[in-house]
């Protein structure tokens, strides 16, 4: 594939930069990720990777958009409330890059089709706001062997890591299963800063890219967590877990399944800010 | 003794990982938990001891994203 002068202009900071160039940009415009859910994470993400040039962009989700949302998913404006939020989203990236291609997916991710939507995907980013969505995403990349951009927000906080399946740790690795249900509260639940979501979906979005351009360090093997009261980044070494019942040793887990979706009720906030 | 809990050097006085959990009021349940980069799974927090110098981090749950 060659570019057009447009399109040199139009990424010419990128082809600018020696560890991207023109070679890097075709690397991008070949990419194909896999956005799950397009919502408070997946709206950076796929706004920043659909202007980077990323050729093809996934969606999937299926709610639509509930006023509530615009105070930090900012793929959607006031006049799409009621609309699909794939729909929305995909109308978004092809104003700002329509060289980019969007498959959207008005559909849940579940245990059934989740391998078959992250097939065509060389990497895939998690955008969803429930455990039992994270941990079947975590292993779905897993048993299709596709590198994962994990994200998680809460209040002021966020975290984000990157995961190369049977390369690095995993989801499970750190968190076995997901909490009992009731006892973590969801952004719903709890309230989330919205630029919290732009922090880590940028930082997801980042990640993406390297892993694309095969340049850099990757965000695995660690964790960062952000905490936007002290404006401060935690990095937590980890590795892999021997004992993960995914990726361990001697795995439990050995085919797609979905954890109970966990009530919608807060038995004990608090004692999340320790530090 | 003093130990490093999710980066801050603190002085207390604990055998074990659970100690430590009670010292901090963190419910066991809604954190992973590391020492010196390994994961401690929940059924031996009360079983593995803690020394001086020793790195401990909580990870609590995050499951948001929309």
């Amino acid at each position: 594939m060659s570019f057009s002068e447009e399109q040199i202009n139009r990424y010419s900071r990128h082809i600018l930069l020696p560890e991207v160039g023109g070679k890097g940009q075709k690397k991008i415009a070949q990419a194909k990720v896999f956005v799950v859910g397009a919502g408070g994470l997946g709206s950076p993400v796929a706004l920043y990777l659909a202007a980077a040039g990323v050729g093809t962009i996934g969606l999937i989700d299926s709610d639509v958009v509930d006023r509530s949302n615009l105070q930090r998913q900012v793929l959607h404006h006031t006049p799409d409330v009621g609309r699909s939020k794939v729909q929305s989203a995909k109308d978004k990236i092809f104003l700002l890059n329509p060289d980019v291609t969007v498959e959207t997916y008005e559909d849940r991710f579940t245990a059934s089709n989740a391998m078959d939507y992250i097939a065509p995907y060389d990497v895939v980013i998690d955008g969803v706001d429930t455990f039992p969505a994270k941990f079947l995403i975590n292993d779905a990349c897993y048993f299709a062997g596709k590198p994962l951009i994990h994200g998680g927000i809460l209040r002021f906080e966020g975290r984000v890591f990157s995961i190369v399946p049977k390369q690095s740790a995993c989801y499970r690795c750190i968190f076995q299963h997901p909490p009992p249900p009731g006892l973590v509260p969801s952004c719903q639940e709890a309230g989330i800063i919205g630029v919290v979501a732009g922090i880590i979906g940028t930082i997801q979005a980042t990640e993406a890219l390297k892993l694309i351009l095969g340049i850099g360090d990757p965000l695995t093997d660690r964790i960062l967590d952000f905490d936007a009261r002290k404006t401060a980044f935690r990095e937590i070494k980890t590795k892999r877990n021997p004992r993960c019942p995914l990726c361990g040793d001697h795995p439990d887990i050995t085919e797609l399944f979905e954890h109970e979706q966990e009530a919608c009720q807060l038995q004990t906030p608090g004692a999340l800010g320790v530090s | 003794m003093q130990i490093t809990i999710n980066g801050k050097p603190e002085e207390l006085q604990a055998d074990t990982i659970m100690d430590v959990l009670k010292h901090k009021d963190v419910d066991p349940h809604m954190v992973a938990v590391e020492l010196n980069t390994q994961i401690v799974e929940r059924h031996q927090l009360e079983t593995t001891n803690v020394r001086e110098g020793d790195k401990v981090e909580f990870l609590f749950y995050m499951g948001g994203g929309a």
